[in-house]
């Protein structure tokens, strides 16, 4: 119980700095620390299939797509980065009061599923999930890693030169 | 044979070629990854003439990846094969800097990877993760030059396959909720006895949706001739020729095959999206006058072909479906291989700017008059074969209004076609022209070569058929 409420605070942490940093780049970094934060509480919660999901799509695919299109943008001057943060305060300042309000009402309904659904019948390790189980997605990852290595080579090169 | 090799050689290939000492040898790489393509094809006719030996898993309990393989698989692995040799070939004169033929050759063996990843997958969650490799491979190939409007496309591309994604990784989470786990058999057992019939079509669709963004099927085909006409001529030629096909087409004939069955539903979906596709594909590419804008948008009509063949919910017209993928890969290669080998002589893409190129080019005119002849169904040419397949399929099913379409698209394509012939190669010669010769030697080799099968398939075609196409018959799953 008390690491998993460690896991859920750090969670919550790493959330807020995903959304409050500047730098779009690491907004994508922390999205994956997020991503990697929550596969260790789905494990610790019994849903070791979901946590290799997490951890494929979440801490894998998605940042490198995200550090692909990131690097395809312009980055903003520090001003425009001040300005947009500004509006972004403005602009959405309920949503923390939704998220929040949200939280509290699911807290007492009692959501309980009527529809009969089959459980997944997996082992827990994470090791034989990840070796035994499902290595093509392990391989599958090591390719994205190294494609989002090449993508940044080559981009970033052209960055340089400008400079 | 060891088909996790086409998955795992490009990783090691990758992982080598960038080690030290061999690092920035670009010939290294790029004869590694011609061999690489060239055992491709010659595994799948080891596997196709011999299927008692085919050995999905070498090693054991050491690594035990969930592979299969069946006639679908050949089929595409075959056209993986020939698309990827024929990019290298291409490759060799378009991409000059021997640091970025290096990267380039890296990529291209990720990208290998990855489509024969989707090729032999039987779990629809792993189908995702090599959909996003493949794709995320694509980014990189399409900005290699680091052209503005390459980068501005790729964005495009990167954008519209984000949404397709949400699509797919969200269908996949209803799959998992409602069958347990994310195996093809699995899903497919749950359509059978779920009763969550709301939350199954639901799945469905997005997943069809995801798989028709991928495909650039009619309304979600707008970034398509786009990322096709920015990206460096090597890139067109792997996109066109394999890429979007087995991201999008492959996908859904596989799901609907394997997983879906040919619900009278989703036969219609695909009947009307084909159809669609199909019309305003030929039609978009009437309206241009950009070389390899005219042929993204017969491709896109193409595609409406092969998703009109698969709605016909039969055994024919699913063999039909992966013909036409076939003969699509090959001469819609050898038309962008054209494309390219045009615009490097010329310095444009504009076809206005052209005309009269046949006395200056004529293996490069003449290729590309059998690769149009073939698109638009004219016999003995192999596209001629897969469209009788198909308008056969149609009309065998009930669905003779669909095969009405079929036939006068096929006539729109020969229209468009012929006029982009005439106004490039034939006629008299433009007058800045004058000084063009015929394109290098490799180019006209790729050309004759990808010309040579697309003769071939079509005279011997019952050869083709039962070889590779009356095999799919068999695992038609109806």
């Amino acid at each position: 119980m008390i690491v998993n409420s460690i896991l859920l605070i750090a969670l919550l942490c790493v959330a807020l700095w995903a959304v409050m940093t500047r730098s779009l780049l690491r907004s994508a970094i922390a999205l994956a620390i997020v991503s990697a934060v929550l596969t260790m509480l789905m494990f610790r919660l019994h849903s070791p299939l979901a946590a290799v999901f997490e951890l494929s799509v979440c801490a894998g695919l998605i940042p490198v797509v995200f550090v692909s299109a990131i690097t395809l943008t312009q980055p903003l001057s520090t001003k425009e980065v001040l300005q947009h943060m500004r509006e972004r305060l403005t602009r959405f300042w309920y949503l923390p009061f939704i998220i929040v309000s949200s939280g509290i009402i699911f807290t007492f309904i009692h959501l309980s599923s009527k529809m009969p659904l089959p459980g997944a019948e997996v082992d827990k390790d994470v090791r034989i999930l990840l070796w035994n189980i499902r290595p093509l997605d392990l391989i599958g990852q090591i390719l994205i890693l190294l494609i989002g290595a090449f993508g940044i080579l080559i981009i970033f090169k052209e960055k340089k030169e400008n400079e | 044979m060891l088909l996790s090799l086409l998955i795992l050689i490009p990783l090691f290939s990758v992982l080598v070629l960038n080690l030290p000492p061999l690092l920035r040898r670009a010939k290294v790489s790029f004869y590694c990854a011609l061999c690489f393509t060239l055992a491709q094809i010659a595994l799948v006719f080891f596997c196709v003439f011999n299927p008692q030996s085919i050995v999905v898993n070498p090693f054991g309990s050491l690594l035990e990846l969930d592979l299969s393989a069946d006639s679908i698989s050949f089929v595409v692995l075959l056209s993986i094969g020939i698309t990827g040799f024929i990019t290298l070939l291409v490759a060799k004169y378009f991409i000059c800097e021997q640091q970025n033929e290096h990267n380039f050759v890296s990529v291209l063996f990720l990208a290998l990877a990855g489509l024969n990843g989707i090729v032999l997958t039987s779990d629809i969650f792993t189908l995702y993760v090599f959909l996003e490799i493949a794709a995320a491979a694509s980014f990189v190939l399409i900005v290699i030059n680091r052209k503005k409007n390459a980068l501005e496309a790729a964005f495009k591309y990167i954008v519209l396959s984000i949404l397709a994604t949400t699509m797919m990784l969200s269908s996949i989470a209803l799959f998992l909720f409602i069958a347990g786990n994310t195996h093809f058999a699995s899903i497919r057992a749950a359509f059978n006895y779920s009763s969550h019939d709301f939350l199954l079509i639901l799945a469905s669709g997005l997943f069809i949706c995801g798989a028709f963004i991928k495909a650039g099927v009619v309304p979600f085909h707008g970034w398509l001739p786009e990322a096709y006409s920015e990206s460096p001529a090597p890139v067109t030629v792997f996109l066109a020729g394999i890429v979007t096909k087995t991201l999008g087409i492959y996908t859904l004939i596989r799901i609907v095959n394997s997983v879906f069955g040919f619900l009278p539903a989703i036969n219609n979906l695909l009947l009307f999206a084909g159809a669609v596709t199909i019309t305003l594909g030929a039609l978009g590419a009437l309206a241009q006058n950009d070389f390899k804008r005219i042929l993204a948008y017969s491709s896109i009509s193409q595609i409406g072909y092969i998703v009109l063949a698969l709605g016909s919910g039969t055994a024919l017209g699913l063999s039909a479906a992966l013909f036409h993928f076939f003969n699509h890969s090959i001469f819609k290669a050898l038309l962008f291989v054209n494309s390219a080998a045009t615009e490097a002589q010329t310095k444009t893409r504009n076809v206005e700017a052209m005309g009269g190129l046949q006395a200056k080019m004529p293996a490069t005119a003449f290729t590309s008059v059998i690769a149009s002849l073939s698109a638009a169904g004219v016999p003995p040419l192999a596209g001629f074969w897969s469209k009788l397949m198909i308008v056969i399929a149609l009309v065998a099913s009930g669905h003779p209004l669909y095969a009405l379409v079929a036939v006068l698209a096929s006539v729109l394509t020969l229209a468009y076609l012929l006029s982009l012939q005439r106004r490039v190669f034939f006629g008299t010669l433009n007058a800045d022209c004058a000084q063009v010769v015929e394109a290098r030697a490799g180019l006209v080799f790729a050309a004759v070569l990808l010309a040579l099968i697309t003769v071939g398939a079509g005279v011997f075609f019952p050869f083709v058929l039962n070889t590779f196409i009356l095999p799919i018959e068999k695992i038609f799953a109806g």
